[in-house]
């Protein structure tokens, strides 16, 4: 090892304590990353590797490992309307909820972004719905898009709607609207904090020259924040696709779940693929380990395709306009600082999710 | 001494400093674009996301302090504008469920949440000052590997790992929600990030020439000079493991986490709905006040995060 070299080279023999210091120096950083790799192999690593046996086999919760049966679980799973309907479901849902929820937080980040007074208090208030539990969240959204809550009577007496039902649990589509929103009101104030913190690195000396230039407010905003801000953009809709596309939570919980709901509607309006994957697995009739597992590579699949999709397709979008004169980042670019941008940025993203998701 | 351990310190960039700022609780100056005070139309606009932020749990609570004949005599509106004492015979009711013990609960997610917060922290903080201040061969490669795990969705793993803690006969207990919780990839990333800047190679130099062994280094110069980071990460990890559904809802049966308690509610008070949405606000009730406590923190984190992106 280098530490060696760089030690002075005495011919006197070397003490215990020295050699105790040197054993020290080599072997604790590998020491202090141990518990994390090894914890991590085991239910990290592991289980990643496990799902291939597991999707291979017929493989029940209660009788536990079957006959290997190759790939019958992945084609059984494809040949599921039900498997397809959840995946629609769950792209319907996340569009509905994050097209919204990026305007909006665009929007408010841009408003939090002046001299306010109570700065502090502002953003904090943004924050309350991502610290409310989903599944709280979902519940009371529930009870709000439901026959006796405060939005059916009146779209009633507009005449919008004649079923005496709630609609929002019987159209499918008026069901992802309503779970959607569920999404909108968890991560817009959240993400309006992280464009917040990417538009205050914006150099005040741009929005002079453009107001010397006669830009007005809105001409501003997309010639000069939006450009600015390109990476944390990328960042917000890379969090968005990962964690919109995960959604169970909601839709669980959305006609109050309990013992025998949760399915997703009674026509499987609002079933998610996550819903779908756990009724699956863990629902009340089914006990199929073996095709949840494969559900769950084919959707991990999906997942990381339109990520990657959406990904490039943000990159390419936003640098049309922002190509030809970059504003100087200031303080902006620490994605190409250190480590190499693109998988940090990804990662950052699904760890991000991670972390709210399944809680590992 | 010891020259060859210590990594050249490049690229202290403002982005870096910005975050480190933001993660101690002192967030980048705000300069307004022209200085001047916006006016009341901005405050209108803020107001009015501030009231429907706070609207879904304002209105749990109204619900809770009614009985079902009024909320289903209010339709189209709120059963009512202001709490009442319903509110709190209701919580009370809450307690006393058979079904559940809300206790129960509530003492099991915090052991999960405390044990999953303090645990991340401590390996992530561990790990982080080795991949950011020591050298040693393999390290590049290692730290690509934590990266690389990052972008792996996280629900392939969801069947297996459940059929590990069949094998353990963990089903049924926190040791299912606390162990594979132990450590998250994502701490890693983040406390490496930030001790590559926050610790100055100078100071563990110094311990060094002092004759304080690796880990008395780690312990009394790396862990003070990552505590707001650390903050940071605790709180979110708190956050991310108090709220969590899913994973409970796979590997718990009658124990409960305090998310698991709110489809119990609805199988319990099924004909109360205001019961139910008592419950529901006291449920919701505790990261409420964890948001008062920690707010400027959690903000700081938010906006520190994104300037990394």
């Amino acid at each position: 090892m280098a530490l060696t070299s760089a030690l002075p080279r005495t011919p006197r023999r070397i003490g215990w304590g020295q050699r105790l210091s040197r054993w020290d120096v080599k072997v604790s950083p590998y020491l202090y990353i141990s518990p994390f790799f090894l914890l991590f192999a085991v239910f990290g690593i592991f289980p990643l590797l496990f799902n291939v046996v597991v999707a291979l086999h017929d493989w029940h919760r209660r009788a536990g490992m079957g006959d290997f049966v190759g790939l019958d679980n992945f084609a059984w799973v494809l040949q599921q309307p039900l498997f397809w309907r959840s995946l629609e479901n769950t792209i319907s849902i996340f569009l509905l909820g994050g097209v919204p929820q990026l305007v909006l937080a665009l929007i408010i980040a841009a408003i939090l972004d002046q001299n306010l007074r109570a700065r502090t208090f502002w953003r904090m208030s943004v924050l309350i719905p991502f610290v409310v539990m989903p599944v709280a969240t979902s519940m009371i959204f529930g009870q709000v898009f439901g026959q006796f809550g405060i939005l059916v009577p009146n779209l009633h007496a507009l005449g919008l709607f004649t079923d005496s039902s709630s609609p929002f649990f019987q159209d499918r589509f008026l069901s992802h609207v309503a779970i959607g929103s569920m999404v909108v009101f968890r991560w817009t104030g959240y993400n309006a904090l992280i464009l917040l913190a990417a538009m205050q690195a914006v150099p005040r000396e741009l929005y002079e020259a453009a107001t010397v230039d006669g830009a007005g407010r809105a001409r501003q905003f997309f010639s000069v924040t939006i450009p600015s801000i390109r990476p944390t953009l990328i960042f917000v809709i890379l969090t968005m696709t990962i964690g919109g596309l995960e959604i169970f939570d909601e839709a669980r919980l959305f006609d109050g779940g309990g013992t025998g709901g949760g399915q997703g509607g009674t026509d499987n309006q609002w079933t998610t693929v996550m819903l779908y994957l756990f009724n699956l697995g863990f629902g009340q009739w089914q006990d199929r380990l073996g095709q949840a597992a494969a559900v769950g590579w084919i959707f991990a699949f999906i997942i990381l395709v339109i990520s990657l999709l959406n990904f490039s397709l943000t990159r390419r979008i936003s640098s049309t306009d922002a190509a030809p004169r970059r504003p100087r980042r200031r303080s902006r670019s620490a994605s190409t600082a250190g480590q190499p941008g693109t998988p940090s940025v990804i990662a950052h993203e699904v760890a991000d999710d991670a972390m709210e998701g399944a809680g590992r | 001494m010891n020259t060859a351990l210590i990594e050249n310190t490049a690229g202290r960039g403002a982005a870096r400093y910005a975050a480190r700022r933001a993660a101690r609780g002192r967030p980048i100056a705000s300069h307004a674009p022209s200085g001047r005070r916006p006016g009341l139309v901005t405050y209108g606009i803020l107001a009015l996301v501030f009231l429907l932020s706070v609207f879904p749990l304002y209105a749990a609570a109204m619900y809770g302090s009614s009985t079902t004949t009024e909320i289903t005599r209010a339709v189209g509106n709120l059963p009512r504008w202001l709490p009442t004492v319903r509110l709190w015979e209701n919580f009370g009711q809450v307690f006393a469920s058979e079904q559940f013990s809300i206790w129960l609960a509530f003492g099991n997610s915090l052991l999960v949440a405390v044990a999953v917060s303090a645990s991340v922290v401590f390996f992530s903080t561990l790990a982080g000052f080795s991949f950011a201040k020591l050298r040693f061969p393999g390290r590049q490669a290692l730290y690509v590997a934590v990266l690389v795990t990052l972008i792996i969705p996280a629900q392939v793993g969801t069947i297996p790992l459940f059929v590990m803690m069949n094998d353990f006969g963990w089903i049924d207990s926190v040791l299912a929600l606390i162990v594979p919780g132990l450590v998250g990839a994502f701490g890693v990333f983040w406390m490496t990030q930030y001790l590559q800047e926050a610790l100055p190679y100078e100071l563990i130099e110094a311990a060094r020439v002092d004759g304080a062994s690796m880990f008395r280094t780690f312990w009394s110069i790396a862990m003070p000079a990552a505590r707001p980071a650390a903050a940071t990460l605790a709180l979110f990890t708190f956050i991310g493991s108090w709220n969590s559904f899913f994973w409970p809802s796979v590997v718990m049966r009658s124990q409960l986490t305090m998310p698991l308690v709110v489809p119990q509610l609805r199988g319990a008070f099924t004909s109360d709905t205001g019961l139910v949405m008592a419950g529901v606000f006291l449920v919701a009730l505790p990261l409420l006040l964890v948001l008062v406590l920690a707010g400027r923190h959690l903000v700081a984190g938010v906006m520190a995060g994104a300037v990394k992106g």
